[in-house]
This record gives C-alpha cells, sequence and structure tokens, in this order.
C-alpha cells in the first residue's frame, strides 16, 4: 500500500506535534510518523465518498482486512482478527476498533480545531503587533525628525544669540573707546585753556601794572559830600579783634542754624517714635495672641523673652526722651519683627481663604464661605426688616401728630393751648398737693388743740357752773336790790350764750376767710376754738376730737 | 485788573524800589523815577550817557545808574535831587556794577575782571578785590546782607573767597574742585554755599559760611551738566536744571538727590493739569475782564484773543531738537524758579520752549502744565502767594495759580511785546516790559 502512503496532506508540523502530545494517550508512536499520516478531513465532500470506495473493492477485501490489521496493531489496536487463525474477522474488536478510531477521530477533530482557534488567535495578535510595531517605528521616526528639527533650530538660536552677545560687546567697546575720545580730548582742552588763561593772566597782570603805573585821574570818585552809614554807625578800623569778632559771628550764625535744624529733627523724631510706638501697639492688638506665643516658642526661645522684656521696657513712656543708638535700634528691631509676624499672619489668613475657596479643608478657625455669606445675607434681611419697621413706625408716627390735615395752624395752636393748660395744670396739681400737705399738718395740730380744747372746756364748765352758782346765789340775795344791775360779767353771764353765738357766728365768718388765706396756725386756732366751743354749745357733750373734725371738714366743703 | 497806559523804556531797565514805594525806569540816559500807585513823576534824573544798568540801594534812598561804555556810575539820591555823585572808572573799564547790601558801597568790576573795586559812599576808602572770576554769577550776597562770597581764579584754579560786608574783611579763602566755576550762590538762610561747575562738567559743591565742604554732587558724566540752579525760600531744596532736561532736587540734610523731574514731550500722568492756550476769534469777546470798551474794539482788530482750554491727557507738546553743532544750546532746563511759600516749583525745558512746567513740592509730582501758542520769554513768581506770571513775547500777560489759569490782553494800542515781568514786593502789581515800553498792572485784591 505504498500509494496511500504517498498521499500526504502538508501540516504545519508544530501544531500538529503539540496537538498529538496533549490529546492522545493512547498514542505510543513516534511524533515523526505521525506527521505522514493521513489526514482526511471528514467536511463532506462528494470526492471523498469516491476515495473512501477507493479503498477496498470487492477484489482486495483480504489484503485491505490484513493491511487494516497490520496497521491497527501497529496503532497499538487489538488485532480484528480472530486470535489463532488469520483471515477471520473478530466481529466484535473490529467493531471495538472502529469505535477506538472513530473516538479517536473526534478527539483529532476537536484538538484540531483548537488548534485551528489559536492558530488564528495567535495570527490576529500578530498581525496587531506587527501593526502597532509599524505605528511606533512610524513614530520614532517622526520624533527623530522633530529632534533634528529643534536641534537645528537650537543651533540657529545659539549662534544669533552668540551674535548680539558679539554686537553688545562691540557697541560696549565702542562705547568706552568714545568714552575714552572724549576723555583724552578733554584732557588735550583743558591743558590748552590751562594754557591759554595763563596767557591771558600774563596780559591781565601786564594791564593791570599800566593800569595802576598810570594812576590815571580818571579814576576817581566824585561826590558832592559823603553820606552817613546806613545804620548811622561810624566806620571802624579793621583790627585783629574785628577779625576775630567777624570770626564768632560767622559761627554764631552757623550754630543757630544747626540748632534750630536740631530742634526740627528732634521734633519729627519725637513725633515719628510716637507713632511708631502707636503702631506697635496696634500691630500687637491685631496679632492673635496665642499663635503669638506660639511663634515665639518656636522662634527664638530665650533670645526673644529677653527682647520682649526690653520690649516691655520700651513700652514705658519715658523711654520715647532717650534718643541713643540702641533705643532706637530696639524699638526698630521689635516693630520689624512684630509686622513679620502680622504679615505671617496675614499670609496665613490669606492661604486660609484660597483653600476654602478652592473648596479644600475646612479648618476649625475658618467659617466656610457659603456660611459666612448665609450669615451675612441672614443679617442684611434683619437689616432690611428693621428699617422697613423703623420706616412704618415713623410713618404711623408721623400720621398720627398730622391726622387731621386741615387748618394746620389752628391745629398747632390747639396743641400750644393744650400744652398751656397741661403745664397749667399741672403747676395747680402741684399747688393742690402742697396744700393739702399743709392741711393734713393742721389737722393733726387742730386735732391736738382740739383735745386741749376739750380739757380746757371742761374746766372752764366747771368753772362756769361754779360761778354760776355763785350767781345764782348773789342773784338771789341781790335780787331785792335791782333787776337790771349788768355788769360785763353779768352779760356774759346771763346773755352770754348769745353773744357768744353771735360771736362765733362772726368768728366763724372770720374762721372762714382764714381757711381759704395762707395758713397760719394761730389765728386758725383760736378762731376755731371759738367755734368748737359754738359747737360745744350746740351739742354740749361731744365726744372730743371726731366732731371737731367733722365740723371742719363740713366748713371746709363750704368755703370750697 | 488795572493796566496803566505804555510808558516809554530802553533796554528793559525799570525796577521797582525796596521799600514799594517807587518805581524807577530808564529812558535812553534820562532816569525817571515814579510812584508805584499814580505813576507820577517823583524825580528826573539826567545822566551822562546811556544807561546799561540801574539798581536801588537796599534802603531806597539811592539808585545807581551804570554806562558801560564811559566806564562811570552815577548814584541819585531820593532825598536830596541835588545831591549826585560820580564814579569813573576811566582805563580800567567797567563791565558790571552792584549796590551792596548796606546800600553805602559800589562794587565795580572793571573790564577784562581785573578787579573788583569797592567804592564807598560814607568814607573815602576804597578797596579792591583781586582775581575776580568772569563767570555767570560771581558775586553772591547773603539775603541778609551780611556775608559775600566771590569766586576767584588764581593760576588757573578757582577759589571762593568770603567777605564780611560790614567791614569788608576776609573770612574764608578756599579753593573749590571745579574745572570752571560757572557760579555761586548763597542759601536763603545764609548758611551753605551752592557752587556749580561749567556745563561741560555736571558737578555741584555745597560749602558751609565757614568754608567747610559739605557734599558734591555729580549726575552723570561727559554729557552737558548743570544749566540752572535755584534755591527753595526755606533753604530746604536745592533744584538743579540741567541739559539733559531733568530738573534734580537734592535735600538739605543728606544734600543727596531726592527726586528727579523729567521733562518729556509726551505728558501721560492723568493727574495733571494741561492748559492749553487757544486762540479765540476776535469777535469772541466773553472772556474780557474790565476794560474800557473803546480800547477793546480798537485793539481786537489788530490782535487776537486767547484763552486757556483744558487738555486731556495724553497731551504731547511741542518738541524742538536744538542743532547740533553750535554752542550752548537750546536744550535743558533753562529756567528754574520756586514759588515763595515753597510749595511749587515751575521750570522751563527749553527743548519744549512753549511750556512751563509747574511742580507741586509737597508731593513731588507735576502738578500742572501751561501750553502756550508762543515760545515762553520769562516767569515770575509773585513774592507774596503762590501766583506765576507768564510772558511769551505777546501782548498778553498769563496768570497761573492753583486756583486756575488766566490770560489776560494788555489794553494798547500798538503792539506792545512783552518779554520781561517783575513784581511788586506786595504783590499787588507787576510791571510789564517790553523793548520800548514799559506797562504797570494792577491787580485786585480779593479779601
Amino acid at each position: 500500500m505504498g500509494d496511500w502512503k504517498t498521499i500526504t496532506v502538508p501540516v504545519l508540523s508544530a501544531d500538529s506535534r503539540n496537538v498529538f502530545q496533549c490529546t492522545s494517550e493512547k498514542e505510543r508512536s513516534p511524533p515523526g510518523m505521525n506527521s505522514q499520516v493521513l489526514r482526511l478531513p471528514l467536511s463532506s465532500s462528494k470526492s471523498m465518498h469516491g476515495f473512501f470506495s477507493a479503498f477496498c473493492t470487492e477484489d482486495n477485501i483480504e489484503q485491505s482486512i490484513s493491511y487494516l490489521n497490520r496497521e491497527l496493531t501497529t496503532l497499538g489496536f487489538p488485532s480484528i482478527y480472530v486470535e489463532s487463525k488469520g483471515k477471520e474477522l473478530n466481529l466484535i474488536s473490529m467493531i471495538n476498533c472502529v469505535n477506538e478510531l472513530l473516538v479517536l477521530q473526534h478527539k483529532n477533530l476537536r484538538a484540531q480545531e483548537e488548534v485551528e482557534m489559536q492558530h488564528l488567535k495567535l495570527g490576529s495578535d500578530m498581525d496587531h503587533l506587527q501593526n502597532c510595531y509599524a505605528k511606533l517605528k512610524e513614530q520614532l521616526e517622526l520624533s527623530k525628525r522633530e529632534i533634528v528639527g529643534l536641534q537645528e533650530r537650537d543651533r540657529q538660536l545659539q549662534s544669533k544669540n552668540r551674535n548680539l552677545h558679539q554686537l553688545l560687546k562691540n557697541e560696549k567697546d565702542e562705547v568706552q573707546k568714545l568714552q575714552n575720545i572724549i576723555s583724552s580730548r578733554a584732557t588735550q582742552y583743558n591743558h590748552d585753556m590751562k594754557r591759554k588763561e595763563r596767557e591771558y593772566n600774563k596780559l591781565k597782570e601786564r594791564l593791570r601794572q599800566l593800569v595802576m603805573n598810570k594812576k590815571d585821574k580818571k579814576i576817581a570818585m566824585e561826590v558832592l559830600n559823603y553820606v552817613g552809614r546806613a545804620d548811622g554807625k561810624r566806620g571802624a578800623w579793621r583790627t585783629d579783634k574785628t577779625e576775630a569778632r567777624n570770626e564768632e559771628e560767622m559761627y554764631k550764625v552757623l550754630l543757630s542754624d544747626y540748632e534750630q535744624r536740631q530742634k526740627q529733627l528732634i521734633l519729627e523724631n519725637a513725633e515719628l517714635k510716637k507713632v511708631l510706638q502707636q503702631m506697635k501697639k496696634e500691630i500687637i492688638s491685631l496679632l492673635p495672641p496665642q499663635k503669638q506665643k506660639a511663634k515665639e516658642r518656636s522662634e527664638d526661645g530665650p533670645v526673644l523673652s529677653d527682647l520682649e522684656e526690653d520690649i516691655g521696657e520700651l513700652n514705658k513712656e519715658n523711654m520715647w526722651e532717650l534718643s541713643c543708638e540702641t533705643v532706637r535700634e530696639q524699638l526698630t528691631n521689635s516693630i520689624r519683627k512684630q509686622w513679620r509676624m502680622l504679615k505671617n499672619h496675614v499670609e496665613k489668613l490669606d492661604n486660609q481663604v484660597s483653600r476654602v475657596h478652592s473648596g479644600g479643608l475646612n479648618e476649625k478657625d475658618v467659617i466656610s464661605r457659603e456660611d459666612h455669606e448665609l450669615e451675612t445675607q441672614k443679617l442684611e434681611l434683619e437689616i432690611q426688616q428693621c428699617k422697613e419697621m423703623i420706616k412704618t413706625q415713623q410713618q404711623l408716627l408721623q400720621q398720627q401728630l398730622m391726622s387731621p390735615c386741615d387748618d394746620d395752624t389752628t391745629l398747632l395752636l390747639q396743641d400750644c393751648y393744650l400744652l398751656e393748660e397741661r403745664e397749667r395744670l399741672q403747676e395747680e396739681w402741684r399747688l393742690f398737693r402742697e396744700q393739702k400737705k399743709n392741711f393734713e399738718k393742721e389737722r393733726r395740730s387742730f386735732t391736738e388743740a382740739a383735745i386741749r380744747l376739750g380739757l380746757e372746756r371742761k374746766a372752764f364748765e366747771e368753772d362756769r357752773g361754779a360761778w354760776l352758782k355763785q350767781q345764782f346765789l348773789s342773784i338771789s340775795t341781790d335780787y331785792k336790790h335791782s333787776e337790771n344791775v349788768t355788769t360785763p360779767c353779768a352779760f356774759l353771764g346771763s346773755s352770754d350764750q348769745d353773744n357768744r353765738l353771735v360771736k362765733s357766728a362772726s368768728q366763724q365768718k372770720n374762721a372762714h376767710c382764714m381757711l381759704n388765706g395762707p395758713v397760719s396756725a394761730e389765728p386758725c386756732q383760736i378762731s376755731q376754738y371759738t367755734s368748737h366751743n359754738s359747737s360745744s354749745v350746740v351739742s354740749k357733750k361731744s365726744t372730743g376730737g371726731i366732731k371737731p373734725n367733722q365740723w371742719m371738714e363740713s366748713d371746709k366743703e363750704e368755703t370750697d | 485788573m488795572n493796566f496803566s497806559e505804555l510808558l516809554k523804556l530802553s533796554g528793559l531797565l525799570s525796577r521797582f524800589s525796596p521799600d514799594g514805594k517807587c518805581l524807577a525806569s530808564c529812558v535812553q540816559y534820562r532816569l525817571v523815577v515814579r510812584d508805584v500807585n499814580s505813576l507820577q513823576i517823583l524825580q528826573l534824573y539826567t545822566c551822562l550817557d546811556q544807561i546799561q544798568h540801574i539798581e536801588w540801594s537796599s534802603d531806597s534812598l539811592f539808585i545807581l545808574c551804570a554806562m558801560y561804555k564811559r566806564g562811570i556810575v552815577q548814584v541819585w539820591s531820593l532825598e536830596q535831587p541835588d545831591w549826585h555823585c560820580k564814579i569813573d572808572e576811566g582805563s580800567a573799564g567797567l563791565v558790571s556794577s552792584c549796590w551792596s547790601p548796606d546800600g553805602r558801597h559800589i562794587l565795580n568790576t572793571t573790564e577784562f575782571h581785573l578787579r573788583i573795586t569797592v567804592w564807598s559812599l560814607c568814607t573815602k576808602s576804597v578797596s579792591y578785590i583781586k582775581y575776580p572770576k568772569a563767570c555767570q554769577q560771581g558775586v553772591a550776597f547773603t539775603r541778609d546782607g551780611r556775608y559775600m562770597a566771590v569766586a576767584e581764579r588764581r593760576d588757573c584754579k578757582d577759589f571762593i573767597s568770603i567777605f564780611v560786608c560790614s567791614d569788608w574783611q576776609l573770612l574764608r579763602h578756599f579753593d573749590t574742585d571745579t574745572q570752571d566755576l560757572s557760579g555761586i550762590e548763597w542759601s536763603p538762610n545764609g548758611c551753605v554755599l551752592a557752587a556749580w561747575d561749567t556745563c561741560l562738567e555736571y558737578k555741584i559743591l555745597l560749602y558751609s559760611l565757614d568754608g567747610r565742604l559739605l557734599s558734591a554732587y555729580r549726575a552723570y558724566e561727559w554729557s552737558l551738566g548743570i544749566k540752572s540752579v535755584a534755591w527753595s525760600p526755606s533753604s530746604q531744596f536745592l533744584a538743579i536744571g540741567s541739559y539733559d532736561e531733568k530738573v534734580r532736587i537734592l535735600n538739605h540734610v543728606t544734600w543727596k538727590k531726592m527726586t528727579e523731574f523729567e521733562h518729556p514731550a509726551t505728558i501721560v500722568s492723568t493727574k495733571t493739569i494741561v492748559y492749553k492756550e487757544v486762540e479765540k476769534s476776535p469777535s469772541v469777546e466773553t472772556e474780557r475782564l474790565s476794560f474800557p470798551p473803546t480800547r477793546a474794539l480798537a485793539s481786537s482788530l489788530f490782535s487776537t484773543q486767547s484763552k486757556y482750554d483744558i487738555s486731556q491727557v495724553p497731551v504731547s507738546l511741542q518738541y524742538v531738537k536744538p542743532v547740533a553743532d553750535r554752542a550752548n544750546p537750546k536744550m535743558g532746563i533753562g529756567m528754574l524758579a520756586f514759588s515763595p511759600d515753597n510749595c511749587f516749583l515751575a521750570t522751563k525745558n527749553d527743548n519744549i520752549p512753549n511750556a512751563v512746567w509747574i511742580w507741586d513740592i509737597q508731593k513731588l509730582k507735576l502738578f500742572a502744565v501751561l501750553e502756550q501758542l508762543c515760545a515762553i520769554q520769562s516767569f515770575q513768581w509773585d513774592p507774596r502767594q503762590p501766583r506765576l506770571a507768564v510772558c511769551t513775547g505777546t501782548s498778553r500777560v498769563y496768570l497761573w495759580s492753583p486756583a486756575g489759569c488766566l490770560a489776560v490782553q494788555v489794553p494798547t494800542e500798538g503792539d506792545f511785546q512783552i518779554v520781561s515781568i517783575s513784581w511788586h514786593s506786595s504783590g499787588d502789581s507787576m510791571a510789564l516790559l517790553s523793548k520800548d515800553n514799559l506797562c504797570v498792572c494792577y491787580l485786585e485784591r480779593e479779601e
């Protein structure tokens, strides 16, 4: 069957090797042989039908079977013949072999599919990689070209730069040269000038000599009469004394000028120092205290504490007077330090604000911008509301005041009158209250007086009684003498009551008047004494204090 | 504002007396002394030749008239018109003449600056000062009149001598480290003397009254240097104008430069007020002050009216570059003056000849710029208040004060080109001088 063996399908040796190694376990035959094994694609093609039938015909059944047996045994399958005898087919083993072959074929097919898949994949990967490679190569080329271009430009610029430098140098050299030329020419001119000047001086000297020698009569002054000096003094000789005096005066002038300037500068200094001190205090007040301390601790440590002490001393007011170097330095240094701290503080605040603005971490000290804005909005609203309230209230007030809109002037006047009346009423109220107080006082005194009066009345009554008895007795004895013997005392006795009543009536009237006028205690007392008496006459047994009061009150009512 | 009529004048010689009562003016060889308020002629003197220089003595009793061509100085007295005095320098010649501060001595500088002769009107004595320097400001008196500084040159070296004016005794004599001393000036408080070098060298030296060198200041080398120098009235500042169009201000404490003021052709600062003079057509007469109408009509035909407009910054001014090959070029700061209250400094940059720059000294900033139609001839501060009078060679006088700016036409018939202004010491009037005429302007005092 050499024909069959020569029909080989070309196969990628590597793939088939791998496939066969991984798929079939049963295989023991070397891979080299396998590569030449016939691989017939089982895809349905009609040509294969012919191929199938071409192998075994009715003629060569035995041969094909023995061939098959040989092949199968070499492949490791059991023989298809019945064992001891040849030429008889073991159908079972044949079927088994066929089955095995089929299974193997399936496996192989699957393996082949897999291999093909992988093959495809690898092929596409390969393509992809090749593409990438090509692109990268292109890019590399491009960048190389770019680099070359840039290098070229760089070279050009460098050369330009060098040229410019060169030009600059040339210009500088030229300038220097020109300056040298100028200076040399200047010295030359100066020299020439000096020469000419010397010549000129010589001429001048000669001329001067001539002028002096000639004793020109013309050079003179004609004056009608000499004039006195402007300041009235006489001229003085020039002596050493005058020289010294002149020197003195000159120095005096200079000194006074310096002194004046120094005064001004001292004033200025004092003012500036004051300003600096103020500034320092304000800066210290501006800085938050903890940060200041923290800074102090972190920064200089012991040195700073010393400085702080000194600064504390400096803050004393009498330090302003000193103008020595150290004090000045200390002051300026301390102010610089404070200023730096303030600057740092402000920078920190700025950073914080910028951080918040960019939406960073919210620190405790920092109020976020939105909150801040909300707060401000709220406050603004409140302010608006308050303003509106105030406005409405003002309006209402005005309306109240201006409600009857017509006849403004009369209204005003009325207002004025009302005010006047009010004030008058107040005044009267005041007086009224005063009077009330006074009346209270009087009332008290009257009660006391009444009590006293009561007691006196009692005594008086008793006396009267005694006297009446006496009179009666005397009358009864004197009746025989005469009837109308009236003595003043007698009147008091008989018509005593009437007279007293009349008197009391008149005095009551007086009491009325007196009650109205300015209050003075004694006359009232007397009048009321009589009035009390009259009341007692009316109702003899009075209960002392109460009735007089009542009577007084009634009196008062009458008067009012 | 009232204007007097035009008076004749020659040589720009018109001076107010120091006591403010009289005004002296020269017409050729005649000296006319007038009363300031009425302009009535009080005295009339005749000199021997054309007068080149007149000067009042400090007590206003004498006037000297110098005639350089003849070499004669004549002195006239106001109290005694008959009194006369003639100083004849003869063959020595006369180059300049001035009073001493006490008003009793006359200093004559002879020709070629051979010597300075000090003639005394009180005594018969004559003093000589040798080797005076021929420079623009060689003799300087202190304000209180006690000391005189004279610049000298011996053996190609500069010296300064300080004399006591009361007895002309030499107080100090020292050399200065200058190439060619160009000028000296005392500070108003009389304690510091500034001496500056020629324009080829920028160098200014400051000496104390006793001759010690306090400081030397040098801004730059090689370029043209100092053109003008001015002390502030309080002696606090020294303003130096130089050819590089800058003014540098030194302070009296350290004598170091405090600031420098630049005068560029374009003004960009928005805080500066720029007044620009613009011409108005003659028919518009809204800006006029109280003039009699007939004069106004007459003058309006021949002269153009002008007023000030405020220009918006940035403003560019007319810049003139001078010819490079001439000596004393018209560039740099040619005029410098402090206001009497020490608050303002007026400068003129010769490169921008039509503008006056006014600087605020308290803020050290440019305060205002006056841009005129013609080149500035001169400006003068009012001696009492910060008011600046400017003239440009036209018949208008311009007044600036911090409150504003004013252009006033002088009502004259004919041409009146004002080239110089001099204020009266009270600040109530000023004399406007042209080549041939003089006009006195009376200003109303604002109460």
